[in-house]
């Protein structure tokens, strides 16, 4: 086939896939204002605007998420009820509780050091002029794609054996600092940092970004009575900016943890999950796609999904809390 | 996802008079020099931290441009060694990698992330506005089921609809992929719209239903207009979320080449040839164009999108 056929069929699919689905809203929304009575009208047309977001809610989330808890208690080819054999197995199989280890490494790291470093960037970045373009910089990584961090971090790994010349800018100074090139991914000591680091790099401009505009609204003459008072900056720093922007680093946080928790891309393309990097979420796909085994599978994704829990009733929270305040 | 500040972001926020703070203007007895001295260590911070995180994109990009054998032997840094020295650089990674797949697959990541950003947007909209401002019973338990489901992990549901879709036969199809991204993206778009949408005056859509407008001229005349800033930040987030996906694309699409979007073809370029290094890089950085692109354009969008709704699950 060639290129022109391919990029028209490619157009065709955007647009089917586009205006397909305003189609079908204008389409129901005719149907009704057409053929049923005003008063029936009024009853029946929230639910045709409501109802395909319904329909996909239901279809996609809902009753997968019961099924897949459901599933968690039959074996690997979901026909034998196992009861709680499968949680067992996670919970006490070496490799797996390693991945839990891993993810509690990968929660701790990333969560406090990006948080920490974005707050720090964010009160520093406020003090200079090219404060937009810096914050352009650092925010970059968030657009760009695990699979596409991974590679670039890979080629910052890469290793040479001694003696011939390193291309990997880590070992290039390691070398030139006198030591022997590192095997950062492979060496089970330093290779689930090494994957952390990637993380951090990712995710330090996303915390950076919140945590500057609510550094931001801390009151200028707040920080202006303490400094006539005699504070320091540092002071500053922590008696006042960190206390009053106390909720937005909360936010942060657990919008970190619950990224973290999830974490697969990057395992999963830097070591596939060996060397003792498996992580929760890419044995989960290792269960299903390597060892075929969806009740274990399952039972993965119901400790993930246990685990969000309480982010989940804090949101509810949340919100019944703003619904009252409107 | 968590759910910060829930407020939509006001479209005309005044500009912040007072850029400069107002400390400065107090030492204004000190000379040019020793202020400069003073904040010295700030900008040394402030930029070494911008340099270091620009670095390793920056080091790809470069290397993407050596030649295959170059990039095997010297560390990218050297061509820094005589700069203006352009026979070092090279095309034929990028020519190479198109041919090796890229090209086919950066067009299919084209048709998943357009109709995958758009569905959503469209589905999440007409809900927003039913459940802001048409009556009708368990709108409020509607909403609440969905500021639940913003955290649940997609892991929990890869297994039934894979077989699902494996039954109907619709596995390794664009339909696929698009009903999941789309799904998967309306706990937030109908979270942060129907905000949005919400906190829209009420006399203007009041007026307009007594002028004898139907639900649907309020809904494309006024609503959707004046949501644009709401409805952008959601389709830029969107939009990035689905090109840089790799989760649902490897489980739905399967091993189907002909289907594959970008992320997928790079992960398989990593796996099947990881010390090609002339296909990685030039295929990292094709993968990355358009992201980027949509990043340099729309961060504004982004920001806000960020700031109102937080990351998605």
């Amino acid at each position: 086939m060639d290129n022109l056929s391919l990029i028209l069929k490619a157009l065709l699919a955007i647009l089917i896939g586009s205006f397909g689905v305003v189609g079908i809203f204008y389409g129901l929304n005719l149907l009704v204002e057409k053929f049923l009575p005003e008063r029936a009208r009024e009853k029946v047309l929230p639910w045709v605007y409501v109802g395909p977001a319904m329909l996909l809610l239901t279809a996609y989330l809902v009753l997968p998420t019961i099924r897949t808890s459901y599933l968690s208690f039959f074996s690997n080819n979901s026909t034998t009820f196992v009861g709680l054999k499968n949680y067992i197995f996670v919970l006490t199989a070496p490799d797996t509780l390693l991945t839990f280890r891993n993810n509690l490494l990968w929660l701790v790291l990333v969560t406090g050091i990006s948080v920490a470093l974005g707050l720090v960037i964010a009160v520093l970045i406020d003090r200079v002029k090219y404060e937009s373009v810096a914050k352009s910089l650092i925010f970059l990584p968030m657009a760009i794609s695990f699979v596409g961090a991974s590679v670039i971090w890979r080629f910052i790994y890469a290793y040479r054996p001694a003696g011939a010349e390193q291309i990997g800018v880590l070992n290039a100074i390691a070398t030139s600092l006198g030591f022997e090139p590192i095997g950062w991914l492979v060496n089970p000591a330093i290779n689930n940092f090494a994957l952390i680091a990637i993380m951090i790099w990712l995710q330090t401009g996303f915390c950076m970004v919140l945590l500057s505009s609510a550094v931001k609204g801390v009151p200028d003459d707040v920080l202006e009575a303490a400094r006539v008072d005699g504070a320091n900056e540092i002071q500053i720093f922590w008696r006042i900016i960190i206390p009053m922007i106390m909720p937005t680093v909360m936010v942060v946080a657990t919008t970190v943890v619950v990224l973290v928790l999830k974490v697969f891309d990057i395992v999963f393309v830097m070591t596939g999950g060996n060397l003792g990097t498996d992580v929760i979420a890419s044995r989960m796909i290792r269960e299903m796609f390597n060892f075929r085994n969806y009740g274990r599978g399952s039972a993965i994704a119901v400790i993930l999904l246990i685990a969000v829990i309480p982010v989940m009733v804090a949101n509810i929270r949340r919100f019944r809390q703003q619904e009252l305040n409107r | 996802m968590t759910v910060a500040n829930p407020q939509p972001p006001s479209p005309s926020k005044p500009p912040q008079p007072n850029p400069q703070p107002n400390y400065i203007a107090k030492r204004k007895e000190q000379s040019k020099f020793e202020k400069l001295m003073a904040r010295a260590p700030v900008h040394i911070a402030v930029i070494s931290i911008s340099v270091l995180w620009t670095l390793p994109t920056f080091g790809l990009l470069i290397s993407s441009f050596r030649p295959a054998e170059a990039l095997t032997s010297s560390g990218w840094w050297t061509v820094f060694a005589n700069p203006l020295e352009f026979t070092q650089f090279t095309l034929s990674n990028y020519q190479d990698v198109l041919n090796a797949g890229m090209g086919q697959a950066f067009l299919n990541s084209l048709v998943i992330s357009v109709p995958a950003t758009v569905i959503p947007i469209a589905i999440a909209t007409f809900a927003a506005y039913a459940l802001a401002w048409m009556e009708f019973p368990g709108r409020q338990a509607i909403f609440i089921v969905t500021v639940g489901l913003l955290v649940v992990p997609l892991q929990m549901t890869l297994i039934p609809i894979l077989r699902a879709y494996n039954v109907l036969g619709i596995s390794s199809t664009f339909l696929a992929v698009w009903l999941a991204h789309a799904a998967y993206g309306l706990p937030l778009g109908v979270y942060l719209l129907r905000n949005y949408i919400g906190s829209l005056p009420r006399d203007l859509i009041e007026v307009a239903a007594v002028d004898g407008a139907s639900s649907w001229n309020v809904f494309s005349r006024i609503i959707v207009p004046l949501s644009m800033p709401a409805i952008a930040s959601f389709a830029v987030f969107q939009f990035l979320w689905v090109w840089n996906d790799l989760l649902v694309a490897l489980v739905y699409l399967g091993g189907n080449q002909d289907v594959a979007p970008v992320t997928l073809v790079l992960r398989n370029i990593v796996g099947d040839r990881g010390q090609d290094w002339f296909l990685l890089t030039a295929g990292a950085f094709i993968s990355m164009l358009v992201p980027m692109a949509v990043f340099f354009a729309l961060q504004r969008y982004f920001v806000r999108g960020l700031l109102a709704g937080s990351v998605k699950g």
